[in-house]
């Protein structure tokens, strides 16, 4: 770890101003990814700005029937939130499914979304990583890929995003609100926050420099059976080998998002537009355009087994 | 005290505190955080740096240059050690890789540099800032495609027969030949290995974590070329072993040059990814299994042949060693052959030998069970053998293997199995039932140790023993209570010192036993200088409640050490005995698992082992050790593999995110069952191993349950969904 100055903020428009005028700074909330990731020099930033004393760690209702929840509120807030827990139980199934409760307890929203690639080669500074070091090649391409992307995948990099938050949140429409460095605000849907790695995979969100993000709104609840179907290795404390995240209604229509096979929540509308067709259906179109290596085809099946149960159990 | 002759009755039958399941005494400093481990010996030193290493980021080749200005002109550094500057260093009896390595590049993070600096962040980030520039050399790192140049290690025991295999088994009239595979494995303890190093003129002191005292103060004076007796080693409480620090490694050798060079104390921890790529770890095994049978079932032919690599000059690991022992049959056959690997040392990890080796027979057993149409328990039992198979004469000292099967098959409701698989669910569960031998042999270390009256009554034990979680503080404790006829506060026990006597450490499950019959010897001459002293001149003296007895007399024990303390010292060695007898350890694990019918995650539902290995010390710390044992063995079965990168030559998934090993949620159920038995055999405590018997076999009852849930037989582990995936039933 490299030395590093610090500061608090004291409101989001000083946060952003801050962080714009400051060469080599980062925000930091829960810390859960970024101090593993400065200690291993992966990140190195000579300045941090603390955002924890913004106040931006409240859950409101919204006019419209939505939950504005606040970037600061902490993953085991939001997953035991009453409204959460009634109007929109994929997001707390998909908390609950992420890593362990000390770290729910310090992880907040907004960190969730904008944690980076659990790639061991991404976590390896001696080894080539696009992500890390721009322009110095994949290793996870022809090495060690089992829990890497199958869609989406550019000859740059196959990693995956690694949140199950996300994956809710991209199902259920959210929308991330930010301010920035000249004190507008503006609101990016989840579909377009985060970016495929495409030749540029360490530029990972749709975020302008020293943009904050302030909160994560929620549209009005839509009903239906909410399952998080998380699978991996073992029972607790890994990363999902694949997710399946899906509202679905009683006229068995519906949302399917999915997890552990893109550097984004993999959703593809026209896919879940034929879940009265059955899992095989919808996964010929959610991953039409799969690309995975030897190590990880069987994600591809996966997923679709994967649905099938999902849509078994909301049949109930 | 030669131990030469069975032993017979002794203080010890007494079992008023051996035997009882005590809580270990050394607990409530652990729970207290008041038990110091490695890294955490702060006021032994004054004016402390901190060390931290530079690893190779190539797997093979050699340094062409280094570039320390950086490093050197960063904050706080105070030295910098490479094989440049380190002066000429030896290498350990028990290492294959050198510890500081340069210019030739062994392995992938093999250690090149140490960093010393005024902290710890400020070595580390200095260490970053070494530059080296190498030139790389072609290395192998694929097992399969190195099998064919593998060679017959100098183990005279890498081929072994009896009988002819070859002629019996093609004529046998039901067969199996099966491969099956293991990979890599890492120890994954939570303490990573750590040391403290304080130079005191031309005598160094060592706080380490060490499971080995002697064999790694030895070592560590020939790496540094010193006298041994210049050499003091602390490794009082260890967090996690599993044999990773069976040896020397580099945060020892490192923390001492770089104190050396800085001329400061110096403290250094190998980082986590350090402890993947720059220990050692278990081999990556192939195994053939052959096996010839009667129709009825009777073993006639068994062949067991393993392929495992290593660095040039190191060894394999020995996964065919329980073949040879385990089941009856006239014609048997062993090889063991080894290959270079340029990967990181491969060397003793959890059982060595018996882990890898019956991962695979014991599924070869369930296989060939099934080919029977014979219960896999029945199977097992019809092939029991009282004696050596390959040396019939030489029987077995006590051998309760069809105990185990029979008390388990009763206890665990094996009738309600069904031999076709894939017959049983539970929604969306595919149930089934796994059975496997568990089997590892008990081996006798000589070990020594020191006991002291005072005027309190208090009995002190030294010993260079170690306890590494496993209660080694506790049964010694209730060994030294037995003999002298006190109670478990009137003794106290010091370990892991080299300045004690040596013992025989921590490892290959010989460490309960033979410690605590040092200590055994060492309290028989403490007794009789006790009676001497006290004027007894009866044989006939007695230790009880605190008072020493013979006839109408009785003294209390304190009085022995009113004009000062009385100490004896002894060590426990074996004679013939050892030889005459086959010594093992047996058992049986049964175990449930569920397989999800969509996704093919395989979770365990229940398990239990029975165990039949001599005299249980103490019922709740080997227990602790058995279910310990049985979690490693889900590990292996189904999560456990490191990850090989076959271009570069690493391993990839090197921290504990990415080599998983199971976490609670994985291990719902356990129970033990400890058969009553005493081994006279083995030693005056009439003990054997249990700790590593825990892990042995449970690894393919997992996969045999796993078979028996879904009719789907994978020989590879570890035994990941995507293996299976395809093979299941469509969801409807």
């Amino acid at each position: 770890m490299k030395a590093f100055t610090y500061e608090r903020a004291t409101s989001p428009a000083a946060a952003s101003a801050a962080m714009a005028s400051t060469q080599g700074a980062k925000f930091i909330a829960g810390g859960t990814n970024l101090l593993d990731l400065m200690k291993l020099e992966i990140e190195a930033p000579t300045h941090l700005i603390d955002v924890n004393d913004l106040g931006l760690d409240t859950i409101e209702e919204t006019p419209d029937g939505g939950l504005r929840i606040g970037a600061l509120v902490r993953n085991s807030d939001l997953a035991a939130d009453a409204r959460v827990r009634r109007d929109y139980g994929l997001l707390a199934r998909a908390l609950l499914a992420g890593a362990s409760g000390q770290l729910r307890n310090k992880a907040t929203t907004a960190g969730n979304l904008l944690q980076r690639t659990r790639c061991p080669y991404f976590y390896d500074t001696n080894q080539p990583c696009n992500k890390r070091k721009p322009g110095s090649g994949c290793s996870a391409i022809g090495g060690f890929s089992r829990q890497h992307a199958v869609v989406g995948v550019s000859d740059a990099c196959i990693a995956t995003h690694p949140s199950d938050m996300a994956i809710a949140m991209r199902a259920l429409d959210a929308v991330v609100e930010t301010v920035r460095p000249d004190g507008t605000t503006r609101a990016i849907p989840i579909a377009d926050f985060h970016r495929l790695p495409g030749d540029t995979p360490h530029i990972e969100t749709t975020l302008d420099a020293g943009e904050l993000i302030t909160a994560v709104t929620l549209p009005a609840p839509v009903g239906g059976t909410h399952i998080y179907r998380k699978v991996r290795d073992r029972a607790s404390y890994a990363f999902a080998l694949i997710s399946v995240g899906a509202i679905v209604q009683p006229d068995g229509s519906g949302r399917v998002a999915v997890g552990g096979i893109a550097h984004k929540p993999w959703r593809v509308e026209a896919a879940e537009a034929k879940l009265q067709q059955g899992a095989h259906a919808v996964s010929q179109t959610l991953l039409a355009d799969a690309s995975p290596t030897h190590e990880n085809a069987f994600k591809v099946t996966l997923v679709e087994r994967t649905l099938a149960a999902v849509l078994n159990e909301a049949k109930g | 005290m030669l131990f030469d002759r069975p032993a017979t009755t002794n203080p010890i039958d007494q079992m008023k505190v051996v035997g009882k399941p005590l809580d270990r005494i050394d607990g409530p400093r652990k729970t207290t955080g008041t038990a110091t481990y490695a890294y955490e010996w702060h006021d032994e030193a004054l004016n402390l740096a901190y060390g931290y290493v530079v690893g190779s980021s190539i797997a093979k080749g050699r340094i062409t240059s280094m570039d320390l200005r950086a490093a050197k002109a960063a904050p706080g550094v105070l030295a910098i050690v490479t094989a440049e500057n380190a002066g000429k260093l030896g290498k350990g009896e028990m290492n294959t890789a050198t510890l500081l390595g340069g210019p030739e590049i062994e392995h992938y993070h093999q250690a090149i540099a140490v960093v010393v600096a005024e902290t710890f962040e400020q070595a580390r980030a200095a260490a970053n800032l070494v530059k080296v520039a190498y030139t790389e050399t072609p290395g192998a790192f694929d097992l399969s495609k190195e099998r064919a140049a593998a060679v017959k290690p100098e183990d005279s025991e890498a081929d072994t027969q009896a009988g002819n295999f070859t002629k019996a088994f093609a004529s046998a009239p039901v067969q199996l030949d099966e491969t099956y595979t293991t990979p890599d494995h890492s120890h994954a303890m939570m303490e990573p290995h750590a040391s403290l190093a304080v130079w005191e003129g031309d005598e160094l002191t060592v706080w380490t974590s060490n499971q080995m005292i002697a064999w790694t103060r030895g070592d560590l004076a020939k790496t540094l070329g010193m006298e041994k007796d210049k050499v003091n080693l602390m490794s009082p409480f260890i967090g996690g072993g599993f044999g990773a620090k069976l040896f020397l490694r580099a945060d020892t050798v490192l923390a001492a040059l770089g104190a050396k060079a800085a001329g400061r104390p110096v403290k250094l921890a190998l980082s986590r990814p350090f402890v993947f790529n720059n220990t050692t770890h278990r081999p990556a095994t192939i195994q053939r299994i052959r096996i010839g049978a009667t129709p009825e079932g009777k073993i006639t032919a068994i062949g067991h042949e393993s392929w495992s690599g290593d660095l040039p000059d190191g060894k394999p690991d020995m996964a065919v060693q329980q073949t040879r022992l385990l089941y009856a049959g006239e014609n048997r056959m062993t090889t063991t052959r080894l290959a270079v690997i340029d990967l990181p040392e491969g060397n003793a990890m959890r059982a060595p030998g018996e882990a890898s080796g019956l991962m695979a027979l014991e599924i070869a057993m369930d296989e060939m069970a099934e080919k029977l149409g014979l219960d896999p328990v029945e199977f097992r039992i019809l092939n029991d053998t009282q004696v050596d198979p390959e040396n019939p004469e030489k029987k077995f000292s006590h051998r309760q293997l069809v105990e185990c099967f029979r008390t388990g098959a009763e206890r665990f409701g094996w009738n309600k199995r069904t031999a076709k698989p894939g017959q049983i669910r539970d929604g969306q569960w595919m149930l089934g039932y796994g059975v496997a031998s568990a089997f590892r042999n008990n081996m006798v270390m000589k070990s020594g140790a020191r006991v002291r009256l005072d005027r309190d009554g208090l009995v002190t034990v030294e010993t260079d023993m170690t306890d590494i979680g496993t209660g080694s503080y506790t049964i010694i404790a209730q060994t030294a209570a037995e003999m002298m006829g006190i109670g478990m506060t009137q003794v106290a026990v010091n370990l892991g010192d080299s300045r004690f006597p040596v013992s025989a450490g921590s490892g290959g499950q010989w460490g309960g036993n033979s410690s605590t019959a040092g200590v055994y010897a060492a309290c028989v001459k403490l007794r009789e200088a006790i009676g001497q002293k006290l004027g007894f001149n009866s044989e006939e003296i007695t230790f009880a409640d605190g008072q020493v007895k013979a006839g109408n007399r009785s003294v209390p024990l304190a009085q022995a050490a009113t004009d000062g303390d009385i100490v004896a010292e002894d060590t426990i060695d074996y004679g013939e005995i050892s030889k005459k007898f086959q010594q093992s350890t047996f058992g049986a694990h049964f175990v449930e698992v569920g397989v999800d019918s969509a996704t093919a995650e395989v979770r365990v539902r229940r398990m239990l082992g029975v165990c039949a290995s001599g005299r249980i010390l103490n019922p709740k710390t080997a227990r602790s050790q058995v279910i310990g044992g049985m979690t490693m063995g889900v590990g292996a079965a189904l999560m456990e593999e490191l990850a090989v990168d076959k271009t570069r030559g690493f391993f990839v998934n090197h921290d504990l995110a990415g080599y998983e090993v199971p976490v609670h949620a994985d291990i719902p159920h356990q129970e033990v069952i400890f058969l009553d038995e005493t081994d006279p055999v083995s030693s005056p405590m009439k003990a054997k191993g249990v700790g590593e018997l825990g892990l042995c076999g449970v690894a393919a009852a997992v996969a045999n349950a796993v078979y028996n849930a879904t009719g789907v037989r994978i020989r590879d582990y570890p035994i990941t969904l995507d293996k299976m995936l395809d093979k299941l039933p469509q969801i409807s």
